[in-house]
């Protein structure tokens, strides 16, 4: 063959082969702006999707029990308060898997009674783990670094040393939650991930005075399950405590007015924030519970508009006396 | 006529284009102003444009698609936008070119060699595609767990082009191989421990294209410096001259960048320019390329005499370097040089001088820098509240995944408040438009959408009159919101400085207004005390000569008696050193009896800011007559595209 011809043969080889990735480029290219093509451009910002609010934990046909039981003794007043509502083994069955949600706002110890006392975390779950429960974990959201709180308070420990879980929060526990019938809780950040797999739910607060709205008892303590810059809902302190009341069915609830932090709630910080009031709630109504629990604070339920808002709405009762409480002393 | 000359006027043409869009970006009715013309048609040809907002949104923006247009003519032709189309291309060529014009041969052709360091924007490119290709990666490697099927399906691509590239290729080495795989699967495997737990990653990576890419840079040097440079010459375009803050820098580069022509020819162009390098890569297999029809050749080095690119067709030419001048074609007195579709008789080289180690330094240090700098929480809990964005702007993750700098923006706002931001929206945030109310000649217009509009990137995304408003459609959303004004109390002059005011109050444009006053009579000190001597119900004598004449005939001074509380003040309109002459409208029902003692107070209106409409326009601030540091403030709380910055709660 002649030299030239050569050439040119190879020439149109390679420009066939050129042609061909260059013909496959352009379709791959021409695809992509196709596939991916977007005439109009963003939009507002749209929702994600929500969870609706929370499962129900509260024992279906059980007649409201509440007990009042008198001591300082936190380990006694406990048993009792339990045994005069039917005993733990009513709420708690074997194989069940329970959620206790403590107040662990604060990184303060327990003697300021800003938190749930730990002596009561480890009774109950231990409580729990002798009724048969499978698992028992212990959550709050709280104000300060989590791991401080829990640590401060001798709540992790408690519970821990019962064989208790320890759950502190971590941004991804938080699911966008709606509640219904509310109208602050829709789509806000909830801590969802620790109800998950569990079927009984105990909330365990102590009795303290909060400044705005009043009291913050069973009913406030549930503010802990709200995640992002909850802080906002201060602008309508009762209308969230009542929404969040209305969202969380608990099994029971204890209430925990051995010591009361009567003033500068909700960290108080003074010993001399404290009264001694020796008394213990158990109870199935978290609205009765608050307004027994507003006796303890010496405050009238008028001062307390979210106990008033939360009867209305149906979650419970404000006349606690109307349930007729068994009320006895440890000592 | 010559093809050189062809290109000449070509890149005449899309000069003045160039020129005449960014003039006539300018709000306005007459003819020259925005009257439809497609201010943006250079900016959605540049295909880097595209590209980069293709990776880092997965959606490609509307015009956006004209990039497309370039990517297909490079891909037969070659890099014929740097030399025929490219704006800043051609202001690069003509200052070589004039720079060079009494040079002789020899040192034109040796300003014209190509160098090793021209790979260095095939560096760039790849760093500044890695920024937006990390958060693509990192989804691709998490996506067996959310879409198995597409994930198989890919993988199974994958394995096609193994096999048929293991079929072409006799020398496949097993080891290599097995070291490939499982470094493959043991970053995948790393990744996805990583990453466990994460939520479903939203297409918003980040974008740096506009820090370099020339058609932005260019936008953004002549709408923030050349044209307000004109401004305060008698070709006037804007009726009042324009101020854009921290635009040294923008001046620099741009200065930078035209001059470094003296020193080498297309500098820019040939070391810097990302987007030529994104040209040089499409434009490996073009069907047409520049080289000599025949091998033998005098080696006379005229083709390079005024070759762009630097790309050596004297020799071995380098394809992805020629910028298509077609000098060389022009130049050869031997008519070696030819464009057409045969390779260079003395070979040619198709691919960026890269070495693998280069490639992963650019790569990996771009996928880093992003992730390196939000470290500091910018986008989170340490957000920036001075950071106040354009009404319409994305949320700021989203947004910084469009934003291209080219400052469109701040050319079309017709108060001159979008100004590049510094360093004030971090790094990342650099050139990007901020809303400045003490620069423009207003605050942000309430009736108006034009940066929306215009956003080539739907950075800010095109909102109506009416979603702009919260009217119609949108009375639900309300009227998007830039942010909140805060009242300086320790600066404002009725709250600090007892003296009337509010400004701010009657300038707000929102209906009804979001600044509402509270009236406050303040009492203000003597020299001595005012003792009344003599009184009717309209006039007061007082003892001492302790008044200044006519200070307090404003209208804002009122008198009050020591034991008077309860009943209104009394309004002064006349006084002189010892008497006080009351407005006839409200006379003491009895004359203050001589000796009683009496006060002077003004009237002040006190603003306060209703935060529920208050829209965060700035007009305000612009208003308040505090010269230096105002009085009210605009901060981004409780701005629209960020709903974890609300302010208040919904109820």
């Amino acid at each position: 063959m002649h030299p030239e011809a050569q050439t040119a043969a190879v020439s149109r080889r390679h420009f066939l082969a050129r042609a061909v990735k260059a013909a496959g480029s352009i379709c791959a290219a021409g695809a992509l702006a196709y596939w991916f093509y977007d005439p109009t451009g963003p939009g507002p910002a749209i929702e994600g999707p929500t969870t609706r609010g929370l499962p129900v934990f509260s024992i279906p046909g059980s007649a409201t029990k509440m007990s009042i039981v008198r001591g300082a003794d936190r380990i006694k007043t406990l048993q009792l308060a339990l045994q005069a509502i039917g005993g733990i083994e009513a709420f708690i069955q074997k194989g069940d898997r329970v959620l206790l949600k403590v107040n662990a706002a604060f990184a303060s110890p327990p003697l300021l009674s800003a938190t749930t006392h730990p002596q009561l975390v480890g009774e109950l779950a231990r409580l729990c783990f002798k009724a048969g429960a499978a698992m028992v974990a212990v959550t709050d959201n709280p104000i300060n670094d989590p791991a401080s709180c829990f640590g401060l308070t001798g709540i992790a420990q408690a519970a821990l040393a019962a064989g208790a879980k320890v759950v502190l929060p971590q941004k991804h526990f938080f699911q966008p939650t709606t509640l219904p019938k509310g109208k602050l809780i829709r789509n806000w950040p909830l801590l969802q991930e620790p109800f998950e797999g569990i079927n009984k739910l105990i909330g365990l607060a102590p009795v303290k005075d909060h400044h705005r709205s009043g009291a913050s008892l069973i009913m406030k303590n549930w503010y802990g399950l709200l995640g992002g810059r909850r802080n906002i809902f201060h602008q309508d302190i009762h209308n969230i405590i009542k929404e969040l009341a209305m969202m969380v069915q608990p099994t029971l609830v204890i209430l925990d007015g051995t010591t009361s932090m009567m003033r500068n709630g909700p960290t108080g910080g003074s010993l001399s924030d404290l009264k001694h009031t020796n008394t213990l709630i158990a109870s199935t109504d978290q609205v009765a519970a608050d307004a027994f629990g507003a006796t303890l604070l010496e405050k009238p339920l008028s001062d307390l508009t979210f106990i008033a808002k939360a009867a209305a709405q149906g979650v419970g009762t404000a006349d606690f006396r109307a349930l007729q409480p068994v009320m006895i002393s440890a000592e | 006529m010559k093809i050189t000359a062809t290109r000449r006027i070509c890149q005449i043409f899309f000069f003045v284009t160039f020129l005449w869009f960014c003039v006539v970006a300018t709000l306005g009715e007459q003819w020259w102003q925005l009257r439809g013309w497609p201010v943006n048609w250079i900016i959605q040809l540049d295909p880097l444009v595209g590209l980069g907002t293709l990776l880092s949104t997965h959606t490609l923006y509307a015009g956006l698609l004209w990039g497309l247009a370039t990517i297909i003519l490079t891909i037969l032709l070659g890099r014929f936008f740097c030399g025929w189309i490219c704006p800043f291309g051609s202001i690069h060529q003509f200052v070589g070119f004039w720079s060079r014009r009494r040079k002789t041969v020899g040192p034109k052709v040796q300003s014209n060699r190509y160098h090793p360091r021209q790979s260095l924007k095939y560096w760039i490119l790849i760093f500044l595609l890695c920024i937006s290709l990390a958060d693509l990666m990192l989804y691709l490697s998490v996506l067996p767990r959310k879409a198995p099927w597409v994930w198989g399906a890919l993988v199974l691509a994958g394995l096609a082009l193994i096999t048929a590239l293991a079929v072409r290729q006799t020398r496949v080495r097993p080891s290599k191989a097995i070291v490939l795989l499982c470094f493959t699967i043991g970053t995948w495997l790393i990744l996805n421990v990583l990453w466990r737990g994460k939520t479903v990653l939203l297409p918003s990576a980040p974008l740096q294209i506009g820090l370099l890419d020339p058609i932005p840079l260019l936008y953004r040097s002549v709408n923030l410096i050349i044209l307000p440079l004109m401004d305060r010459t008698a070709l006037k375009i804007a009726a009042v001259p324009r101020y854009y803050d921290g635009t040294w820098l923008i001046g620099m580069i741009f200065l930078l960048a035209v001059l470094l022509n003296m020193v080498v020819p297309r500098f820019y162009c040939r070391f810097v320019c990302p987007l030529g390098a994104l040209f040089g890569v499409l434009g490996r297999w073009a069907l047409w390329r520049i080289g000599k029809t025949r091998a033998e050749c005098i080696d006379c080095h005229l083709c390079e005499r005024n070759c762009e690119g630097a790309c050596a067709p004297s020799s071995i030419i380098r394809i992805n370097e020629c910028v298509l001048c077609l000098n060389c074609v022009d130049d050869c007195r031997h008519g070696l040089m030819g464009y057409g579709t045969a390779v260079s008789a003395t070979g040619e080289i198709a691919s960026p001088d890269l070495s693998r180690r280069a490639f992963v330094m650019a790569a990996v240090s771009g996928a880093a820098a992003i992730p390196l700098l939000r470290i500091n929480g910018n986008l989170g809990s340490n957000w920036n509240p001075q950071v106040i964005r354009p009404p319409g702007a994305l949320a700021e993750k989203e947004f910084l995944s469009r934003c291209i700098k080219c400052g469109q923006c701040m050319r079309v706002c017709p108060t001159n408040v979008i100004h590049p931001a510094g360093l004030e929206g971090g790094i990342e945030g650099l050139w990007t438009p901020v809303l400045n109310f003490r620069a423009g000649t207003s605050g942000c217009q309430l009736k108006c959408i034009a940066c929306g509009n215009l956003c080539p990137t739907a950075a800010i995304r095109p909102l109506s009159l009416d979603e702009r408003l919260g009217v119609n459609r949108f009375v639900e959303r309300g009227p998007i919101k830039l942010g909140t004004a805060f009242v300086d109390r320790g600066r404002c002059l009725p709250w600090a400085m007892d003296r009337p005011c509010i400004v701010c109050q009657e300038n707000c444009p929102v209906s009804p207004k979001a600044i509402f006053t509270r009236e406050y009579f303040s009492t203000l000190p003597t020299i001595a005390p005012l003792v009344v001597k003599n009184a009717s119900p309209v006039e007061i004598e007082i003892e001492t000569e302790a008044l200044t004449p006519d200070r307090y005939a404003t209208g804002d001074f009122y008198c009050r008696l020591t034991d008077s509380r309860g009943t209104p003040p009394r309004k002064i309109v006349r006084n002189s050193a010892r008497n006080l002459a009351l407005a006839p409208e409200l006379p003491f029902d009895a004359p203050p009896a001589p000796g009683s003692r009496l006060f002077i107070q003004i009237r002040l209106q006190q603003p306060y800011v209703d935060p529920e409409r208050c829209v965060g326009c700035g007009v305000c601030e612009h208003e308040c007559p505090v010269p230096g540091r105002r009085a009210i403030r605009v901060t981004a709380d409780n701005e629209t595209r960020n709903p974890e910055h609300t302010l208040l709660l919904r109820t």
